[in-house]
């Protein structure tokens, strides 16, 4: 048996970790989504088989975190769900419209893939969107004013762009030729608008929440915080330089501005959980005021225990499967 | 003007009826697939990967609207039914939370590797994940049938200012209706792929396809039919004789049986009426309903007039009991008379080819019916004893919920069409495609292809 104020912290660590996870693997099949040309057939099937094996899988991160939430603080989950009712209905008709989309672009008739492929980058767009639009709202405490809202269409934009870079350098790392020098120009440009976004929330938010500000700027505890966000601007020179080096010979470096993409992701997100820490409704509820019965959790956390690395081993087994370069797509 | 509680309930049913429709198709397709991928590794006859590569490409686009549509329900637990997870939500959220843990994960962990990796592994990995995609399909049904199982049967927890806390986690998942509700829904999902199996096959066929693959996945389709519409029947009898024990209330309404009396007679056809308390146009077999139920004919069944103002409304529960009945019986016929037809060799006749082409969705009505009878039987209760449905419904606007109600479905209708007129065009163009070649076996199972590695 677990203690009830330990197992709610175990909780939340678990479902930031499931966010994060989220964020990143399902950051960049949408990126890819959103990146999609419509004008190029051959390079949209390479990019839409680049994410094939992996969306599904991406996609359950977000089951488990919202499971988690529901699971584990059930009042803050209908608290944020019922403040977020509309931008959720959008988000999860996007998801279901590109998910299908994937695959009858592929299987229809022929003739319909030019729509298939709309509504997959739409729906991409959208999803991202709309999460951004969440994001921006949650931060703003779900206030209905207007600065709220600009923040969080703001917001939108960011989030957006950021699962384009990732998005971006994923297919850099995924692609050659031609394509890859069009993601490495992506990747360029959503780069320097991601950047704007980070900046943009991380001076909003201490600005508009007096306990984020005052955590930030209690020198005892943010000294270990502190440099995050220089960290977090070197990494963008860092991958803008290599961004600027590919497509390089025999494909070095190939991979460094992904792994620059995911440490940025990590990065911001850490800020963001240690801004609210230990609220989970910002300013209204703690993660100990909303967390369910111990006997519950712990009932939940031995499984986790024991499953939670079988999933690790088990994706990663799949990436390895699908380690390298797409190559083209074939019909029979 | 509708209220949020009423336009809450449309809408989780209508999301709800639209999701199972997929799990129904995949729980039970992963099996066959596994079976025929065994038996190409076995055999190395290129029919069974024939068969494998068509049934896999509808697996995924099946499984990837299941997927999908099912996300939308982890929301929806939340903003539509706040007092659900107040009130149950430590013994509901630990069975979901395993669901994802041990099951989705899983699913979607392997199907990549099912669908685009048989290249890139051996042939046993390849089966292997195959297999495992089909565990994980079965697994989500173990703990969603288990929660459900619960909110009708509840045990293993107390009260606690009305707040139930778990107190015994193998008498909460193995509560009384849950091995029944299992055992129903798992022949259902199977009952629900082989007629599309037998549909989607008599069509090419129909259609002038003169391959091995066919042929041979209809007579497999067939003879899963002919096994499993008898041993339906059985397990729902079991079912229906655990419902009258727990929940006598839902059996009343199935039968209409208005007053409790001996010799209850099985109403074959009748409209229920509530406000007399009487059925019209009544046809029924005298004696029938008391003998199924208490094997007895002259057994005593509780009437509606024992709960009144807490029992379900009678005349959806009556017919979608009749409907799925229905359903069932022609299962049974058409079944066993097709595959009777292909043990003497005969070919099947055109009439019966279509008649399996315009069954190849009958699993879906019957298994939506099911679940109609059960759960609109458990009204006025969302937990038995514990949760009334009025008690738990959101404050949001009508607005809100109606206007996502009406994007919703729009969206099931569009998705309806899209996945009905996909899985026939793919019939249809698999009837184009020659005979397969040594070359196509080792092909990816869907389009994609990747290379080796450049760089590690």
């Amino acid at each position: 048996m677990f203690e009830a104020e330990t197992l709610a912290v175990v909780f939340v660590g678990l479902m930031g970790l499931s966010i994060l996870f989220y964020a990143i693997l399902d950051g960049y099949d949408l990126g890819v989504g959103i990146l999609l040309p419509l004008d190029q057939a051959d390079n949209s099937d390479t990019m839409i088989a680049s994410i094939g094996p992996f969306w599904d899988a991406n996609e359950t991160w977000l089951v488990l975190a919202v499971g988690l939430l529901l699971i584990a603080f059930p009042s803050a989950h209908s608290y944020i769900f019922k403040e977020l009712y509309l931008p959720t209905a959008v988000l999860l008709i996007s998801l279901v419209l590109r998910g299908v989309a994937f695959d009858f672009r592929a299987k229809a008739a022929f003739s319909h893939k030019p729509t298939w492929n709309r509504v997959f980058k739409g729906g991409s767009l959208l999803a991202a969107m709309s999460q951004g639009y969440m994001l921006g709202m949650y931060i703003m405490g779900f206030e209905s004013t207007f600065a709220a809202y600009s923040f969080s269409i703001l917001s939108a934009f960011g989030v957006a762009a950021a699962y384009s870079y990732i998005g971006a350098c994923w297919l850099i790392m995924k692609t050659e030729g031609e394509l890859q020098v069009q993601a490495v120009m992506w990747a360029k440009k959503t780069s320097l608008v991601c950047f704007l976004g980070i900046i943009s929330v991380s001076l909003v938010n201490p600005v508009i929440n007096p306990d984020v500000y005052a955590k930030w700027f209690d020198w005892s505890n943010a000294i270990y915080m502190l440099p995050l966000p220089f960290i977090c601007f070197s990494l963008f020179i860092y991958s803008y330089i290599q961004l600027k080096r590919l497509p390089a010979q025999n494909d070095n470096g190939c991979w460094k501005p992904f792994f620059a993409a995911v440490v940025i992701f990590t990065l911001c997100f850490v800020g963001l959980g240690f801004s609210f820490f230990p609220y989970i409704v910002p300013n209204t509820l703690t993660i100990w005021e909303s967390a369910a019965a111990p006997e519950s959790l712990s009932f939940i956390l031995w499984g986790a225990i024991v499953v939670v690395p079988v999933i690790f081993s088990y994706t990663a087994f799949s990436y390895r499967v699908f380690w390298g370069k797409v190559q083209e797509l074939r019909y029979h | 003007m509708l209220e949020t509680l009423m336009l809450s309930r449309i809408q989780f049913a209508a999301n709800i009826s639209f999701h199972i429709l997929f799990p129904t198709i995949t729980i039970a397709l992963s099996w066959f697939l596994f079976y025929f991928k065994l038996r190409y590794d076995k055999t190395q006859d290129p029919v069974w990967m024939r068969a494998y590569r068509f049934w896999v490409k509808i697996f995924a686009i099946t499984f990837a609207i299941g997927v999908v549509s099912g996300i939308t329900m982890s929301f929806q637990f939340g903003t539509n039914w706040p007092k659900f997870m107040e009130t149950v939500g430590n013994v509901a959220g630990p069975l979901l939370g395993y669901e994802v843990l041990t099951a989705f994960f899983l699913e979607a962990g392997f199907l990549g590797i099912m669908l685009f990796g048989i290249n890139r592994v051996s042939a046993r990995v390849h089966t292997l994940s195959t297999f495992i995609v089909a565990v994980g399909t079965s697994l989500s049904a173990f703990w969603i049938i288990a929660l459900n199982s619960w909110m009708h049967t509840p045990q293993g927890h107390v009260m606690r200012d009305g707040v139930a806390f778990p107190v015994s986690w193998i008498e909460i998942i193995f509560n009384p209706s849950f091995p029944y509700r299992l055992t129903h829904m798992l022949v259902a999902s199977g009952l629900t792929a082989a007629f599309l199996v037998a549909g989607i096959s008599a069509y090419r066929l129909l259609k002038g396809d003169d391959k091995k693959a066919p042929k041979l996945t209809l007579k497999i389709a067939l003879t899963v039919a002919m096994v499993l519409t008898p041993l339906q029947m059985f397990v729902g009898d079991l079912h229906g004789l655990n419902t009258l024990e727990h929940q006598p209330q839902k059996i009343a309404a199935m039968e209409s049986i208005w007053h409790t009396e001996k010799n209850v007679p099985f109403v074959l056809f009748a409209i229920p009426d509530e406000e007399t308390k009487t059925n019209k146009f009544e046809i029924a077999l005298p004696g029938m309903a008391s003998f199924v139920l208490t094997h007895d004919f002259n057994g005593e069944l509780k009437g509606l007039n024992e709960f009144e103002n807490n029992h379900p409304p009678v005349a959806p529960v009556f017919f979608a009991f009749r409907i799925m009945v229905g359903i069932g019986l022609l299962m049974i016929a058409v079944s066993w008379f097709s595959r009777i037809k292909l043990w003497r060799n005969q070919e099947l006749p055109i009439w019966l080819l279509k008649l399996l082409v315009a069954m190849s969705f009958s699993g879906w009505l019957a298994t939506l019916a099911g679940w109609y009878v059960t759960e609109i039987g458990r009204q006025p209760w969302l937990v038995t004893g514990i949760l009334k449905i009025k008690d738990a419904a959101t404050d949001i606007a009508p607005e809100n919920v109606g206007f996502t109600l009406i994007m919703y479905l729009i969206l099931y209708v569009v998705l309806m069409v899209a996945y009905l007129h996909t899985i026939f065009t793919m019939a249809g163009r698999a009837i184009e495609i020659e005979e397969i070649s040594d070359e196509e076996m080792v092909k990816p199972v869907i389009n994609h292809t990747t290379k080796e590695s450049q760089y590690v």
